[in-house]
């Protein structure tokens, strides 16, 4: 018996392979991963969000939550320089990631995006079959060898609780697979590519309450291996799951971040009196 | 509430029934000019039509015999159209939806001329072949210059297709990838090609089906030289031209006309769905049926 095949024993006992990870370092001496300093967004002129400055720190789970339209997704996508693909987009300011500033223009944007993956609102798994929705982006990034491509798929399905619904149809289509996998799909997807952060976008709003919560495990147990920042309306659920939480909200016409705080105390005991209002359901 | 009930059990109104009767009346006269036509080229056509219709070479003109090297020579045209108006086809439909904004200035004009060309008579490409593909480029009469008008021909409406498909793909699936660091030329080769093909094929078989039964783009150019070709650059008469050629200068000719138009409604729908089927074989299993 090889070791893959000893782990993949271990695995149909129903746990996550990165269970026993999540027990291990806490996040209370933060090492600080990436850095935003004074960033503001504009579309065609019109800021999204201004003066944005926070740290985000390695291996924790940091929760952005805040109304409508203060330019949460914006944030997020400035981080992995989605942004530049979408015209009139202006971003000022500065991301440093490992201390390397990444708007840098001679950064090299596929790498970057490699490292920081990202999982969008709605699922969105390309029309091709399980597996080689895993393994498209694996060839893209030079895995070529058959067995690593394999150990990879296995891994990353395994990582999010799929390959046992799935091992069976991996050659079939992704579409056909329920919104909750297709999630935990594009999930993986990002993990195969062995990303140190995670920037998720309302990952469980498209979902039924009980994919939600495989999902909210699922990036519960992700914390002390990855880096995650998820955007998320539900109070409850960033509660829940993060370490830190920053509350955006719309001033003068244009998102700002209003607190960035231990997630604890940012429901617990706001500095701000409109986190208070928003966290304690008044407002928004 | 009980208003929505008693909607959906009245009984349906005059005007609900006139719509649904000219519906329907529309529907099965189209239905039954098809039928119709098949019908005749049936009673007309069918007794001629055997493996030795096929096989043989025409006689007396084309009244008695076979279609065999007429046949041959409309495949290697049709052979010659698709494999020539495949590639550049693919590419400029992905040059439009890749590489132009929808609304832009170029994407407007490349569409406005496409349209025009969709809709260009027949014997117009005809002209153009003969006068460049023939006479500028040498090709004389020959399938080549007739396969060569053909993809021409074919062309407008195969771009406007994959264009359309190719366009049809949701913008997550762009982003998608652009977020896992999978560049453009990827996505577009394993995702966005494959998605498609169906469009594409589709477009292949509308462009060529329509060009293969227009008569005059090929008597200028592939010619009527009913002997078997023995090269590409030998002139070749095609199914459309020897039918045309039977009903219209042959007398007695109309009972191998019935046979051979009879041939080339076997030929489209053959090709039809032989296209269908590879594009569900090649890429059916990596797309959904949804
Ligand atoms: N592509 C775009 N072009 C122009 N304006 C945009 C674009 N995307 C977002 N905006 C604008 O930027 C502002 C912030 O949008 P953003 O999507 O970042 O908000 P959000 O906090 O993610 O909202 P939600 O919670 O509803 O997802 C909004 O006013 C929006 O109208
Ligand atoms: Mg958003």
């Amino acid at each position: 018996m090889t070791q893959a095949d000893e782990s993949r024993g271990a695995d149909t006992h129903g746990a996550y392979t990165l269970k026993p990870l999540v027990a291990g370092p806490p996040c209370c001496e933060p090492k600080k991963l990436i850095g935003v300093e004074k960033l503001s967004l504009r579309y065609n002129g019109v800021p999204a969000f201004e003066d944005v400055s926070l740290d985000i720190y390695r291996g924790c789970v940091t929760a952005l939550i805040g109304p409508s339209g203060c330019g949460k997704t914006s944030f997020l996508s400035s981080i992995n320089r989605l942004s530049d693909l979408i015209p009139g987009c202006e971003v000022e300011g500065r991301i440093t990631v490992d201390g390397e500033n990444i708007r840098n223009p001679r950064a090299d944007v596929q790498a970057l995006r490699r490292r920081i993956g990202m999982i969008f609102q709605k699922p969105n798994p390309f029309p091709l079959s399980i597996r080689r929705n895993l393994e498209m982006p694996l060839k893209e990034h030079g895995v070529k060898i058959r067995a690593e491509l394999d150990e990879r798929v296995w891994r990353a399905l395994a990582d999010v609780g799929l390959w046992d619904e799935v091992k069976d149809r991996l050659d079939t289509p992704a579409l056909a697979l329920s919104g909750g996998q297709q999630q935990r799909l594009c999930i993986a997807r990002a993990l195969a590519l062995r990303p140190d952060v995670l920037l998720m976008d309302e990952p469980c709003s498209a979902l039924d309450p009980l994919a939600s919560a495989v999902v909210e495990d699922l990036i519960a147990s992700l914390r002390g291996r990855y880096t995650v920042v998820i955007v998320t309306h539900n109070l409850a659920q960033a509660r829940r799951i993060a370490n830190y939480a920053g509350f955006f909200w719309v001033k003068e016409r244009a998102g700002a971040l209003i607190e960035f705080d231990h997630c604890h105390r940012i429901f617990e005991a706001p500095r701000h009196e409109l986190t208070a209002a928003y966290v304690g359901g008044r407002r928004g | 509430m009980r208003d929505a009930v008693s909607t959906a059990r009245r009984s349906p109104s005059i005007r609900d029934i006139l719509i649904q009767a000219a519906i329907w009346s529309a529907v099965s006269l189209v239905a039954l000019a098809f039928f119709w036509l098949l019908a005749d080229l049936l009673r007309h056509g069918a007794q001629r039509l055997d493996w030795a219709f096929l096989t043989a070479l025409p006689k007396n003109a084309g009244r008695d015999g076979g279609v065999a090297p007429i046949l041959v020579s409309t495949l290697l045209i049709v052979a010659i159209a698709m494999a020539l108006a495949a590639p550049l086809g693919l590419a400029t439909a992905i040059f439009l939806s890749e590489f132009t904004r929808v609304g832009g200035r170029l994407a407007r004009w490349t569409s406005l001329s496409l349209d025009v060309l969709a809709g260009t008579p027949s014997i117009v490409f005809g002209l153009f072949g003969s006068a460049f593909f023939s006479a500028f480029l040498g090709l004389g009469f020959s399938i080549l210059s007739g396969g060569m008008t053909l993809a021409c021909m074919a062309l407008p409406i195969l771009i406007r297709a994959t264009e359309a498909g190719l366009r049809m793909a949701p913008g997550e699936w762009r982003l998608g990838a652009a977020a896992l660091g999978v560049s453009r030329a990827t996505l577009l080769w394993h995702v966005l090609v494959p998605a498609a093909a169906p469009s594409l094929a589709a477009g292949l078989m509308l462009g060529i089906g329509r060009a293969m039964a227009e008569t005059a783009a090929l008597i200028f150019t592939s010619g009527y030289v009913d002997r078997m070709p023995s090269s590409l650059f030998d002139s070749g008469r095609a199914l459309s031209v020897h039918i045309y050629d039977l009903t219209m200068n042959v007398s007695g000719g109309d009972q191998n006309a019935y046979a051979s138009a009879l041939v080339l409604i076997i030929l489209l729908i053959a090709a039809n769905s032989l296209a269908l089927w590879l594009s569900d074989r090649m890429f059916g299993q990596r797309i959904t049926s949804s």
